[in-house]
């Protein structure tokens, strides 16, 4: 096991350094500079404000200063807000991003678990179509279509839930979370029901069932640690796409997360902030993905097996 | 699965049982109550440096925080006290000697000095400082050269504390609108101590704007500023004139997306908006007792025409373009009648200005010009392309044009859209044939528009050069004895524009506002501008109604 994690941490080295490199000179060869503006700004005006962001040092020099202030965990001041470091401005949204798809996930996982659950008992019956049928709706509206409807409903015509906001008023979590998290309640929805299916066809459920245990102990007991572990290795990638696929939930419900920098970053040419949240969202993704590596081998023994010894 | 589904559920119901309680009251029913007003403010302000913010955003933040010399009636937009409680203006109009008010403080206690001043506009016009918005000083004798480093003495640029409380200041020619610049946040006194306790005066990126350290002059101080979330401030009690501020305090909400705006404002959480959604104009304009406020704004929208590149290098195809535009067609159907339709860059009434109307949609006209540029009944024509930045509003507008070309010209236009950024490039660098564009005055004044098609002017972007229009500009006008002397030097020199047609306006902007009827003292101007010592709230308006 021990083997295996160091394996995958030291895998992870160069696909974060090709992650830095890659977004560092892209983000500059893009069209527009961070100083730019629909008034022409005067070349002196230009300098000064390179010079006072290293803009105007050769390039690759930029580039090894970089990635020197990284190593010491330093990301660098924010373009476009001056007097802000790109550390702050991630300290600000990222808890509130994660804050909103931990919620997220929840919701995903209490819907698809149960309808996927569900529908794996009576395959291809209504009890089978239904909840299916459901969680493709979750797929197939996006967000920026299922927020403003459920506002409607819920902030608007019934005055239940407040329309935006994020800690201000008691319930303003509960939407967004909805919102994020029905699409992927679909994918786990999905999943769930065809590793359970799987599971269910085993001979240990035979023999399980043979022994004379009630169908839901069987369910509970045997099957759904087995059945769920293509929702497990989901978790993972889930998780970081909610972190870095939230932009469209957070501005719809004025929620001040990292996804909002994060997008605006990239309109406005903010090198830094781009970089910043590139490198911090990476990050979590290869840390998520080794998460649910390791829980999918603790789940499955022979996944285990195959990196040798436990 | 049972037991830890249930753990799961749980939150979740104990959630949803809190919305029970969950109603309340509004953010408009408690500030009226309390005299804090809500306002919707579009984005996170990237700062609240007075010499570093360009953005309409910010300069609602700063102008509560800060005062400048003078500041404006929002009825008239005529310049009233504001630090300065008077203003000599000389004989030859080059010398303005400011007489401080004596009662003005920073929000620390300190007296605000002439010194102050002269400190500050170093900083703002410090080239180091990387101020977008140095050259509103640059009426100021020697500010450019100063500004853009070709002097170095500070001592030379014309502004001079005479005592503590007189401030002079010279200015290379008589500039009718100095003292409305004294209300732009690049002419705004800054607290020199703060400043310097956190880093050097020119930095752009210290800590000093934070709430806990900030330091202003405004008739509010900042409370709480929370990234994405809001930025509070309350009533200053060092104010000079805080006997006339009415409201406690501000909430500033940067909201983005203008239809997330658009239901905060029906649910009662902003005062008024900062925008509204195209599509619910005709909605809220045909309600009884409607918050839909619409006023004419200080700003033109209009193509850039690239005098450069064939097809445009010949002005009879520019005028040809320009005169097959139905404008009012236009706005009464795409734009929802919401703007006035322009055919100058001056937006009409600027302080008394009316522009020249040179032209006016006339096919026949425009089919004919087609014609002797050489390319009747577009024939022959080489085809166009039309540039605009990604935006639902700009691309519908771009479509009913090029339909209109091609109906009264037969002639093809293609359209672009570019991600903001590369638009402004290809403006800058003028890689383009056509392109969007517009313009918002800083002052009122025909000067802010007229200035652009100088020949070296910044955001000339056309290529469009006249000699004589220059001279109109920059000698004639300066030396006018009268207003309307002034404003008859720069209708020719529009009218002369308006023929070379470097430009096809297209209509001229309005502000667009939801506004709740508890709100007072905040009337529509050109300038969209809000003194906020003039306003308040109703308190005993019923949110019930």
């Amino acid at each position: 096991m021990w083997r295996f994690i160091g394996f995958r941490v030291l895998q992870s080295i160069p696909v974060l350094l090709v992650v830095i490199t890659v977004t560092f000179f892209l983000v500059r060869m893009a069209p527009g500079g961070p100083f730019s503006s629909e008034k022409a700004v005067i070349p002196e005006v230009k300098a000064a404000l390179e010079a006072q962001y290293r803009l105007n040092l050769p390039m690759f020099e930029q580039y090894t200063a970089y990635l020197g202030d990284l190593a010491q965990g330093d990301l660098g001041p924010s373009f476009k807000y001056p007097g802000r470091s790109v550390n702050e401005l991630i300290a600000a949204g990222f808890p509130v991003t994660a804050e909103l798809g931990f919620y997220a996930l929840l919701v995903a996982i209490t819907i698809g678990g149960i309808a996927g659950v569900v529908a794996s008992l009576r395959p291809n019956s209504a009890q089978d179509y239904i909840p299916m049928s459901v969680a493709m709706i979750g797929i197939c509206v996006p967000s920026l279509l299922m927020g403003p409807i459920l506002i409607l409903i819920f902030g608007i015509y019934l005055e239940w839930l407040p329309v935006s906001g994020w800690g201000d008023m008691p319930g303003d979590k509960i939407l967004p979370a909805i919102t994020l998290g029905s699409t992927y309640a679909a994918y786990i929805a999905r999943l769930g029901r065809a590793g359970m299916l799987e599971v269910m066809s085993q001979d240990y459920i035979r023999t399980a069932r043979a022994k004379g245990l009630p169908e839901w102990q069987v369910v509970t007991r045997h099957a759904l640690r087995g059945g769920m572990i293509p929702v497990v290795a989901f978790l993972g990638p889930a998780f970081a796409g909610l972190l870095s696929g939230s932009f469209v939930v957070e501005t719809i419900f004025q929620i001040p997360g990292l996804g909002r920098i994060y997008v605006q970053a990239a309109f406005n040419r903010d090198y830094t902030v781009i970089l910043g949240a590139t490198v911090f969202l990476a990050t979590l993704i290869v840390v998520f993905n080794l998460l649910s590596d390791i829980l999918a081998a603790w789940m499955n023994p022979r996944l285990r097996s195959q990196y040798g010894g436990h | 699965m049972r037991s830890s589904a249930s753990r799961f559920l749980l939150p979740v119901i104990a959630v949803l049982s809190l919305l029970a309680c969950g109603g309340g009251e509004s953010n408009v029913a408690q500030g009226n109550r309390e005299g804090i007003l809500h306002v919707g403010n579009g984005t996170e302000p990237q700062g609240l440096d007075p010499h570093v913010v360009t953005g309409i955003p910010e300069s609602n933040i700063v102008r509560a925080l800060f005062e400048g010399l003078a500041v404006k009636n929002p009825y008239t937009l005529e310049s009233e006290p504001g630090v300065a409680q008077s203003w000599d203006i000389s004989e030859d109009g080059l010398t303005i000697t400011f007489h401080l008010n004596p009662e003005a403080k920073w929000s620390n206690g300190d007296l605000m000095t002439a010194q102050d001043y002269v400190w500050s506009w170093q900083r703002a016009l410090n080239p180091a400082m990387g101020n977008q918005y140095a050259y509103m000083l640059y009426p100021v004798k020697n500010a450019e050269a100063f500004a853009t480093g070709k002097l170095d003495d500070f001592a030379e640029v014309g502004v001079k504390a005479l005592d503590k409380h007189t401030l002079q200041v010279k200015l290379n020619a008589r500039t009718p609108y100095f003292i409305q610049l004294m209300d732009h946040h690049s002419a705004y006194a800054v607290h020199r101590p703060t400043i310097e306790k956190f880093g050097k005066s020119t930095d752009r990126f210290t800590r000093w704007t934070r709430a806990e350290n900030i330091v202003g002059n405004g008739a509010f101080r900042l409370k709480e500023w929370l990234l994405n979330r809001r930025i509070v401030v309350e009533k200053s009690d060092t104010y000079w004139d805080r006997d006339k501020v009415k409201l406690n305090g501000i909430e500033f909400h940067p909201v983005e997306n203008i239809s997330s705006e658009e239901r905060m404002f029906r649910v009662g959480q902003l005062h008024y908006s900062y925008s509204i959604p195209l599509d619910k104009i005709p909605v809220y304009r045909a309600m009884e007792d409607s918050p839909y406020v619409s006023a004419p704004y200080l700003g033109t929208y209009f193509y850039l025409l690239n005098t450069n590149k064939p097809p445009l290098d010949d002005v009879r195809v520019r005028q040809a373009l320009s005169l097959a535009i139905d404008r009012k067609l236009l706005n009464d159907s795409v734009l929802h009648g919401t703007n006035v339709p322009a055919y100058s860059i001056t937006p009409p009434g600027t302080l008394g200005y009316q522009p020249p109307i040179v032209f006016d949609y006339d096919v026949t006209r425009a089919r004919q010009l087609l014609a002797e540029a050489g390319y009747p009944d577009g024939t022959g024509w080489p085809g166009l392309e039309l540039i605009y930045n990604t935006s639902e509003s700009h691309l519908k507008i771009a479509v009913a044009l090029q339909q209109m070309w091609k109906d009264a010209l037969n002639i093809d236009v293609t359209l672009a859209n570019q991600e903001w950024k590369v638009y402004l490039d290809s403006v800058d660098q003028m890689n383009f044939q056509m392109a969007r564009r517009g313009w918002i005055g800083d002052y009122v004044d025909p000067n802010n528009f007229l200035d652009l098609f100088l020949c070296n002017g910044g955001n000339n972007n056309t290529g469009f050069c006249d000699p004589v229009y220059d001279d109109m500009i920059l000698q004639q006008a300066p030396q006018a004895k009268s207003r309307e002397e002034r404003y008859a030097i720069f209708k020719a020199a529009e009218t002369r524009l308006m023929e070379q047609m470097p430009i096809i306006p297209i209509y001229t902007y309005t502000s667009n506002h939801l506004v709740h009827p508890s709100v007072r003292g905040k009337p529509s101007n050109l300038m969209d501008y809000v003194n906020y010592k003039y306003l308040s709230l109703d308190s005993d308006w019923q949110a019930e109604q």
